[in-house]
C-alpha cells in the first residue's frame, strides 16, 4: 500500500517491496545513528549506560561473581564474624560472619527485578488508562479515569505503599504489587496530557474519517507518538522504584532475611554503628551507585528524545 | 476567573480527593487478611466478646454501610483505638503531629535557605569550581535516598565527630518546657527557657538535615538553571544596556522570576518530606506522627494506620494549595494558566 511514491504531478514511479525494505532498514540505522550521537554527547550518560549494564551483568552472574557465593542464604561462621574489610573480605563481614560484598552482589538482584517488575506492570495499565481518557476527553470515561488517578496522586506514593505492603504478607512480591499500585498513575496522567493534543492532529481525525477502529485509533496513532515521554520518565523512575523497594526492606516490609537485600542489609547493620560500620554503609553506597547509574543513563534518554519527558 | 474562585475550586475539589483517598485507605483496611473484631480485643476473648465487638464496630454490616459508619466517626475525630498504646487513635496524633510538624518546618526552613542559596552561588560563579562543587553535590543529593544520608549523618556527625545528638528530642538531664504547641522548641521559646531551646534545636539538625538533602540539592538545581537560563533573555540585556545598576538587575529582575519554579519544586518536595519522615524518624527514634505511623503498620493496627494517612494526605494536599498561593501571589500569570486548564 506504501509502495508507491508520487512525485511531481504526473510522474508515477513504482518501486518494488525489496527497495522499501531496504530503505527502511537505512533510515532506521541512521536513526539509530542519531540517538546514539545524542545520548553520548554527554559523556555522563555513556558512564551511566556503563555502570547499568555492568550492574545488570553482576547480578545476573552474580553466583560467579560473588567472592563466597554461599554466603548469601542462611550461613553463619562466627569465627570469621565483625571482620573489618581487608584484603580477604573486601567489604568486611557482618555480625555472624557472611561475606557483605557477596550479600551486596547477590542484594542487587532483589533491587533489579524490583525496578523492571514494576514498571512491567505498571507502564501498561497505566499508559492504556491515559490514552483511552485523553482521546475520549471530556465524557465520563475520563471523569472517572482522571479523577481516580487524582485520588492516587493527592499523596506521596511512599506512604500508601508503605500501607499497602504493611497490610499483606511481607516478601519480594507483595512489595513489588504495593510499590505497582501507586505507581501507575504517573504515566496515566503523563499519557493523558498528550493523547488531549495529539486527538486534534489531522492524521487522527483523518484515521476516524476513514473509519479506522478505536483500538487503531490509540495504538498505532496517538501511541507512537507518546513513546519517547514515556521511555524518558520510565529511565527515570526505575532508580526511583528502586529507592521505594530499598526503603520497603529497610522498614522489614519487604525482601525477608535470610535473603540479602540492601535495604534490610542497611537496616541491620546500622544497629552496629558505629564499630561496625561497613556493614550498614557498604551496601548504603551500593544503593546510592546503582541510583546514580540509571540516573545518570536517564539524562541521556531524555536528551535522546529532546526535553519531553522532564 | 478571579484568584479567590480559583482557590475556592481548588479547595472544594481537594475536599472531593480526600473523599476518595478515605475510600482507598477503608479499602486498603479492609483487605487485611485476618478478623479486626478479634484483633481488636485479642487471641485469647471468648467468641462472645468477639461477636459483641463485631456488632460494636459494624463489622457485621455491608461494606458500603461499613465505610459509611467509619467515615462518619472519623469526620467527628475518633478514629477508634490503636491497638499498640491503648489509647485512642487522635489524642496519640495530637502528641505525635507536632513533632513532626516541628521537623519537616526546620527541614523547610534549611532546604530553602541552602537550596535556593547554593543555586544562586552556582549561578553567579558558573562555570568556576564553586558552580562544579554546588552541581556535583546537587547531583549526589538527588541520588542519594534520605534513609542512606540518615544512617550516614548518625555515623559522622553523631559518633565519629560526636557534634550533635542522635536520638530523641531532648537530653535525658533536661525536663520538657509545658506544654503549649506540642513544639518543645516554640514551648521553650514561651517558657524562655534557652538552653533547652538549643538542646531541642541541637537535637534536631541531623534528622532535619537528612530530610532537607533532597531538596536543597533539587532546590539549587533549579535555582541554577532558571536563573541561567533568564540570565541570557533581552530583558536582562535590556536593563544592562539602560545603565540600570547590576545590583538591581540581578537582585530583582534577574532573581524574581527565577525563583517561581524553585518554589513550586521546592514546595511540592517539602510535601514529600513529610512521607521520608517515617523513615527518618525511626532512625532517629524521634516521637512524631511518622514513627508512629511506622510502628503502627509493622504492627498492623488499622485504625492506627488509616488515621495517619488520612491526616499525613490532608497535609500534603493542604501543602500543595498553599504553594499554588505563593505561585500565583509571585506570577499571576500562573493563576490564569491553571484557571484554564483546569
Amino acid at each position: 500500500m506504501n509502495n508507491v511514491i508520487m512525485s511531481g504531478r504526473h510522474l508515477k514511479t513504482t518501486i518494488s517491496a525489496e527497495q522499501i525494505k531496504t530503505l527502511e532498514k537505512a533510515s532506521r540505522r541512521e536513526n539509530l545513528g542519531r540517538s546514539w550521537y545524542k545520548f553520548s554527547r554527554n559523556p555522563m550518560s555513556v558512564v551511566g549506560l556503563v555502570m547499568v549494564v555492568s550492574l545488570i551483568l553482576i547480578a545476573i552472574f552474580a553466583p560467579f561473581v560473588a567472592p563466597y557465593p554461599k554466603h548469601a542464604g542462611p550461613f553463619t561462621d562466627f569465627h570469621n564474624a565483625k571482620i573489618p574489610p581487608g584484603l580477604q573480605y573486601f567489604f568486611g563481614t557482618d555480625v555472624i560472619g557472611r561475606d557483605v560484598l557477596s550479600r551486596i552482589i547477590f542484594g542487587l538482584r532483589s533491587s533489579l527485578l524490583m525496578g523492571v517488575v514494576v514498571l512491567a506492570l505498571v507502564v501498561p495499565p497505566g499508559v492504556i488508562l491515559g490514552l483511552v481518557a485523553g482521546y475520549f476527553q471530556d465524557t465520563w470515561i475520563d471523569t472517572v479515569i482522571m479523577r481516580i488517578t487524582d485520588v492516587f496522586l493527592a499523596v506521596p506514593p511512599l506512604i500508601l505503599a508503605l500501607a499497602v505492603a504493611s497490610v499483606l504478607k511481607p516478601n519480594l512480591w507483595n512489595g513489588m504489587f504495593a510499590v505497582s499500585l501507586m505507581w501507575w498513575p504517573w504515566y496515566t496522567r503523563l499519557v493523558y496530557g498528550r493523547a488531549v493534543a495529539l486527538r486534534n492532529e489531522y492524521y487522527v481525525s483523518a484515521a476516524e474519517v476513514t473509519g479506522a477502529s478505536t483500538a487503531h485509533i490509540l495504538f498505532r496513532e496517538i501511541l507512537p507518538n507518546t513513546l519517547s515521554p514515556i521511555l524518558t520518565k520510565m529511565s527515570i523512575d526505575i532508580a526511583w522504584v528502586i529507592i521505594i523497594g530499598s526503603m520497603l526492606s529497610f522498614v522489614g516490609l519487604g525482601v525477608q532475611p535470610p535473603e540479602p537485600s540492601l535495604g534490610t542489609m542497611i537496616a541491620d547493620g546500622s544497629r552496629y554503628l558505629p564499630d561496625q560500620w561497613w556493614i550498614a554503609v557498604f551496601p548504603a553506597l551500593a544503593i546510592v551507585l546503582i541510583v546514580l547509574g540509571f540516573n545518570l543513563m536517564g539524562d541521556g534518554v531524555r536528551d535522546m528524545f529532546g526535553a519531553e519527558g522532564s | 476567573m478571579s484568584l479567590s474562585r480559583f482557590f475556592i475550586r481548588r479547595i472544594v475539589y481537594s475536599i472531593f480527593v480526600l473523599l476518595g483517598l478515605s475510600i482507598v485507605i477503608f479499602i486498603i483496611a479492609r483487605i487485611m487478611p485476618g478478623d479486626p473484631a478479634r484483633m481488636a480485643v485479642g487471641a485469647r476473648a471468648p467468641q462472645w466478646v468477639v461477636d459483641g465487638i463485631r456488632s460494636h464496630m459494624h463489622l457485621d454490616q455491608p461494606l458500603p454501610l461499613q465505610y459509611y459508619y467509619w467515615l462518619s466517626d472519623a469526620l467527628q475525630g475518633d478514629f477508634g483505638l490503636s491497638l499498640v498504646t491503648q489509647r485512642p487513635v487522635t489524642s496519640d496524633i495530637r502528641e505525635f503531629l507536632p513533632a513532626s510538624l516541628e521537623l519537616v518546618l526546620l527541614a523547610a526552613i534549611i532546604s530553602s535557605i541552602a537550596g535556593i542559596g547554593l543555586g544562586i552561588l552556582s549561578a553567579r560563579y558558573k562555570d568556576t569550581w564553586i558552580d562544579n562543587a554546588v552541581r556535583v553535590f546537587s547531583y549526589t543529593g538527588i541520588v542519594t535516598p534520605s534513609f542512606v544520608f540518615a544512617i550516614l549523618f548518625v555515623l559522622l556527625f553523631g559518633f565519629t565527630l560526636n557534634w550533635f545528638p542522635i536520638i530523641g528530642r531532648l537530653s535525658d538531664n533536661l525536663t520538657a518546657p509545658p506544654v503549649h504547641t506540642g513544639m518543645v522548641t516554640i514551648d521553650a521559646l514561651i517558657a524562655w527557657q534557652p538552653k533547652v531551646f538549643v538542646n531541642a534545636i541541637r537535637h534536631m539538625v541531623l534528622p532535619a538535615m537528612a530530610l532537607a538533602m533532597g531538596s536543597i540539592a533539587q532546590a539549587a538545581r533549579i535555582t541554577r538553571s532558571s536563573m541561567a537560563d533568564n540570565l541570557s533573555k533581552d530583558y536582562i540585556a535590556a536593563a544592562r544596556t539602560l545603565g540600570i545598576p547590576e545590583r538591581v538587575v540581578s537582585g530583582q529582575l534577574l532573581l524574581k522570576p527565577s525563583l517561581i519554579p524553585t518554589i513550586s519544586i521546592l514546595g511540592l518536595d517539602i510535601a514529600a518530606t513529610m512521607s521520608i519522615a517515617f523513615l527518618v524518624e525511626l532512625i532517629f527514634n524521634w516521637p512524631g506522627l511518622g514513627r508512629y505511623g511506622m510502628t503502627a503498620m509493622l504492627n498492623k493496627d488499622l485504625n492506627a494506620i488509616s488515621a495517619v494517612i488520612l491526616i499525613f494526605g490532608a497535609l500534603f494536599i493542604l501543602a500543595n494549595i498553599i504553594v499554588d498561593l505563593v505561585v500565583a501571589y509571585l506570577d499571576p500569570r500562573i493563576r490564569l494558566r491553571s484557571a484554564r486548564s483546569d
